[in-house]
């Protein structure tokens, strides 16, 4: 019973992470329909550029937020030198530039960074709590928190706010978006500086836990992209549910069968439930009449 | 208030306004009649500033809108019900009229929606449901309804009658009457040439990218060319 619970605890930790991803991948998904697999290299940014800040003197939280902040402004750069110049190719061209993207990203973290793994002190230290006999990080607590904010703060955005309402109107129909007032390239604009602060924010809490290194940024991009497809695109609460969905399924996997499996089971899993169900569990299905 | 003059513009290589000129005046309902393909469409995604003009001026209230974005327009009091109505699918038919509305937050709004709704009864029956569901005459309403929350000086229309049954038609066309009681400038381009000219003050007819004929409505319904090629008597 304490074996179920610590996979449980572990998988839910890892999942967490996932959703931060894939609540990332919402974002830009619902302002342009385009997947952004640089997506994990802002994960890997938020957790170098606090890296280093701290290793310059900057105190961790300092550092952290001007991580997230540097990831920002690099989503906005991305959009407005990559992204907007190529207004009106179509969404599969786009998603290749954002996997070029992802590639000179990596590329550059390289250079200006190095290539070792690094870590920063836990926010809340490295006692592992005990929980009915299993344990956990006090920093998987902060992830968990993280993106369980994170998804109120999407959802409330979507189904509360006119700007978010806006860019669900950009993604649907950029021409009527601008009839009715709206500037489509503020949208995306928006949310390529918000999706990569939420990106940065997951490589922020999760470093403590699995250290960060230029590299990380593929595995994550894909687990990330695993996870929403799993939940349905574009659906804040798919995001999260796809994320810890995948996280228990991977930990679980590990515990009782081998963790050398962990990844083929959650993709055979994933394949399954979208053969079932391809808009997602989540996912509304497209629906327009002509 | 509007005032078209030698407006040009191209898809690619291909010229499909030969040089434009067209006049809405303050409370008038002008409409721009013509067959399919005489870029009558072109003209209002010009004016609005969702296709590029190669060539002329759009003058809006003194204003030349050539280096104003789309978007903007809206703000000067330019609001469009499109061709092919381009509501938003994946959001409400509320959340649609309340998009209409997006450069206000104001107590108006409401009211406006009030009357969008009072306007259109079947839109406040099916106001939460997904857009994407509605019917043709449904999603053509709630494109007028949406252009009229921007609380347009003018109001461009773009074929509302397009694929509509006759009663739906008339219904339009009676609205679109109201809205010059209340003082809305309106440039309607319709194929159904009758309807549109019943209702306008004044028309033109348009033919492969250029006007050809300009008049009252009253004599454009008496002039034997357009009774024959337009209006079928």
């Amino acid at each position: 019973m304490p074996e179920l619970l610590q996979y449980l605890l572990s998988g839910v930790t890892v999942g967490a992470v996932y959703a931060l991803v894939a609540l990332g991948f919402t974002l830009i998904y619902n302002a342009s329909d385009v997947v952004n697999f640089a997506q994990g290299e802002f994960v890997m940014l938020g957790g170098m550029i606090t890296f280093f800040a701290w290793q310059a003197g900057i105190p961790l939280p300092l550092a952290a937020l001007l991580a997230i902040l540097a990831a920002a402004t690099i989503g906005v750069l991305l959009n407005k030198l990559a992204i907007e110049p190529a207004r009106g190719a179509p969404v599969a061209s786009l998603i290749i530039i954002t996997i070029g993207a992802s590639i000179f990203l990596r590329g550059s973290a390289q250079l200006v960074f190095d290539k070792q793994l690094h870590r920063f002190p836990s926010f809340s230290g490295d006692d592992p709590l005990r929980v009915f006999g299993a344990t956990m990080l006090p920093q998987g607590l902060w992830v968990i928190a993280g993106a369980v904010a994170v998804f109120l703060v999407l959802w409330l955005f979507f189904a509360r706010t006119l700007t978010g309402k806006a860019v669900l109107a950009t993604a649907n129909n950029r021409i009527a978006a601008s009839l009715v007032g709206i500037n489509p390239n503020h949208m995306m604009t928006l949310s390529f500086a918000v999706s990569a602060a939420i990106g940065a924010l997951a490589g922020v809490l999760v470093t403590p836990i699995t250290l960060t290194s230029y590299d990380l940024g593929v595995a994550m991009a894909l687990k990330g992209f695993a996870a929403a497809m799993l939940g349905g695109m574009g659906v804040p609460a798919g995001a999260l549910v796809g994320g810890l969905l995948l996280g228990l399924i991977e930990a679980l996997t590990a515990g009782y069968v081998s963790s050398v499996y962990k990844d083929a089971v959650a993709f055979i899993l994933i394949l399954v439930i979208l053969f079932a169900r391809p808009q997602g569990l989540f996912g509304r299905k497209a629906m327009d009449r002509v | 208030m509007l005032s078209v003059e030698g407006l040009r513009s191209r898809y690619g290589r291909i010229e499909v306004l030969h040089g434009v000129d067209l006049e809405v005046g303050s409370g008038e309902i002008v409409t721009v009649v013509g067959a399919n393909g005489a870029g009558k469409t072109t003209l209002l995604r010009c004016i609005s500033g969702v296709q590029p003009a190669s060539g002329g001026a759009i003058i809006f209230r003194g204003e030349a809108l050539k280096a104003i974005p789309a978007h903007r327009r809206v703000a000067l009091g330019l609001s469009q019900s499109p061709e092919g109505r381009l509501i938003f699918t994946n959001l409400t038919v509320e959340e649609n009229l309340r998009l209409g509305a997006y450069l206000f937050a104001d107590e108006r709004v409401e009211r406006d929606m009030a009357d969008a709704f009072a306007m259109f009864p079947i839109l406040k029956e099916k106001r939460n449901l997904p857009a994407g569901g509605l019917s043709g005459g449904q999603q053509q309403m709630l494109a007028i309804g949406r252009a009229l929350m921007a609380r347009p000086a003018c109001l461009l229309l773009d074929e509302p009658s397009m694929g509509l049954a006759p009663i739906l038609v008339a219904q339009i066309f009676d609205v679109v009457k109201t809205l010059k009681s209340l003082g809305v400038t309106v440039l309607l381009v319709e194929q159904n040439a009758y309807a549109a000219l019943r209702i306008a003050d004044r028309g033109y007819v348009m033919e492969t990218g250029r006007i050809s004929i300009s008049g009252t409505a009253e004599e454009l319904i008496a002039d034997p060319r357009i009774r024959e090629a337009y209006l079928g008597i």
